[in-house]
């Protein structure tokens, strides 16, 4: 455990180092949070139904969606484990006396963390005292926000966990950029990234509630907004430890899998 | 412009060495406005209509957006990746050789995986032209085609003052997304539905609203007046990659070989 913790600690550090291009990216998210507000806006503002989620919440669930992009991104990519795979020189990587699976886990969940947590504060603070209709509300009371931050920590993890399929499925088919599409745009689709799931079709949301993604972004913003009942949020908290403890245990399976059919060629 | 083709056919011929490749990755580039359009599908099926416009009427407008962008981006992608050329110094390769930067850099790469996005965008726009009741005259199919072509252009240009920022700050700079990406997303939708600051940046700034917007406007007959004004506003927004090029004459003068 020791080791992982290292390792985490080491790339937090090294991804920190990026604060020019975090500041890139935060005017970019700006920007897209901006857009997307007023296409909803416009929506809204002609409407004759009720809508299933509120203006005010929609507001909250864009402004925390560019916050904690790196939390929720499956595009988010680690190239230099792409390239360990398909140049063979995971031969290095299997001579550690760690878990391969432990290692590039906490790997992956510290670029995540380091670019959250550089990108997060600009977004969340500005989103705050933005004027009126734009600003983020605070959380109802406190029980609300610890929920929140439970939420979206086991999110990132169940997220983390999701990516590392990703990886695994490299060394069968040699060539990222195929599984990374697919994965990231139906992964992103149903983690309710393009449009929020309330809005979706009832057909399509009962597909959302099924797969693992909406758990990692929809879930929290939502029990942030209020949208979702303290009670279900709890029971919600479960449904995500249950995901993650499977997700874990069949990635670990797969890549042993994997990992036992690996030729290393010399060279 | 015969040396433009020559580059063209070699690198389409580079690039279908790898067939598989080329057709899992011009899937994928299907797919990836296919979940944004059918976003925009799902919202229209809940709301019915935004500031009054139509399924279809957007859907119009999120055609030629996308074709405009993804021709773009098929043909210019020679300045999205230029910080590489100077990065590597190949760039002074470039400026020995006796043609014109603008057009050696322009012939650097193309994507041309980009037919999946290409192939999604035509199909839109046929099925929004199929079902708009829209009386077609020679004026206003010529101004459909204008729409794109000034689209591709106006692209193109933020693509170029991209990488002539390139000149001074070596690395590619992640803000020119907003431009690219950004107003990819934002002119998917007809301009008068922003706040009034953010239409005007995009009309006055960096002309999307001349190819979405007013164009648009007169295609769907709703607008009164004269005609030919409508149809040459695209032209009018054409005509933003020409200090674009300037500038871009201005960088490669400026420029100072990293030396590597």
């Amino acid at each position: 455990m020791k080791v992982y913790a290292s390792v985490l600690k080491l790339r937090l550090l090294i991804g920190m180092q990026y604060r020019s291009a975090a500041l890139a990216g935060v005017a970019t998210q700006f920007f897209w949070g901006f857009i997307s507000i007023m296409v909803f806006e416009a929506f809204y503002e002609h409407t004759s139904i009720t809508p299933p989620i509120s203006l005010k919440e929609l507001i909250t669930y864009i402004w925390l969606q560019q916050a904690f992009l790196a939390f929720i991104m499956l595009w988010f990519r680690d190239n230099e484990l792409f390239d360990l795979i398909t140049s063979g020189n995971i031969a290095y990587e299997l001579c550690r006396p760690t878990d391969l699976y432990g290692f590039w886990y906490a790997k992956l969940l510290a670029q995540r963390l380091s670019s959250a947590l550089l990108r997060c504060y600009p977004i969340l603070l500005v989103a705050f005292f933005l004027p009126k209709p734009y600003n983020m509300p605070l959380p109802l009371n406190a029980i609300t926000f610890i929920l929140f931050v439970i939420t979206l920590l086991l999110g990132l993890l169940l997220l983390v966990a999701i990516s590392m399929f990703l990886y695994i499925s490299v060394f069968i088919t040699l060539s990222p950029m195929g599984s990374l599409l697919l994965f990231g745009v139906t992964g992103e689709f149903f983690a309710g990234l393009i449009i929020p799931i309330p809005l979706m079709p009832l057909w399509l949301q009962k597909v959302a509630y099924v797969l693992p993604f909406r758990w990692t972004a929809d879930f929290p913003f939502r029990v942030y907004s209020g949208h979702i009942a303290q009670s279900d949020a709890i029971i919600g908290v479960f449904i995500q430890l249950g995901y993650l403890l499977a997700l874990l245990w069949l990635g670990r399976l797969a890549l042993n899998s994997v990992l036992k059919r690996v030729v290393v060629q010399g060279g | 412009m015969s040396l433009y083709f020559k580059y063209l056919l070699i690198l389409f011929k580079s690039q279908m060495q790898y067939r598989t490749s080329f057709w899992l990755l011009s899937i994928g580039q299907f797919f990836i406005p296919f979940s944004v359009f059918a976003g925009l599908y799902f919202l229209f099926e809940r709301f019915g209509q935004i500031k009054g416009w139509e399924f279809f009427e957007v859907a119009l407008c999120f055609a030629v957006i996308h074709l405009a962008f993804s021709l773009s981006e098929c043909f210019a992608r020679g300045f999205d990746t230029f910080s590489s050329l100077i990065i590597k110094g190949d760039f002074d390769r470039v400026l020995v050789r006796p043609r014109s930067t603008f057009l050696q850099v322009l012939g650097s790469k193309f994507e041309f995986t980009r037919i999946g996005r290409l192939l999604q965008s035509s199909i839109v726009l046929i099925w929004a032209l199929a079902n708009l009741p829209v009386e077609w005259s020679l004026v206003k199919a010529v101004t459909l085609l204008f729409m794109i072509t000034s689209g591709v252009l106006i692209f193109t240009g933020i693509y170029m003052l991209a990488a002539t920022m390139c000149f001074w700050t070596v690395q590619g700079l992640e803000v020119a997304n907003i431009f690219t990406d950004g107003g990819r997303e934002m002119a998917q939708y007809p301009l008068n539905i922003y706040q009034k600051w953010i239409a005007r940046i995009f009309t006055y700034v960096i002309p999307f609203g001349t190819v979405n917007y007013l164009p648009l406007m007169f295609i769907l007959g709703k607008t009164r007046g004269d005609e030919i004004l409508y149809m040459l506003t695209p032209l009018a927004g054409s005509l933003f990659i020409i200090p674009c090029f300037l500038v871009w004459q201005i960088g490669v003068r400026h420029y100072r070989s990293t030396g590597s």
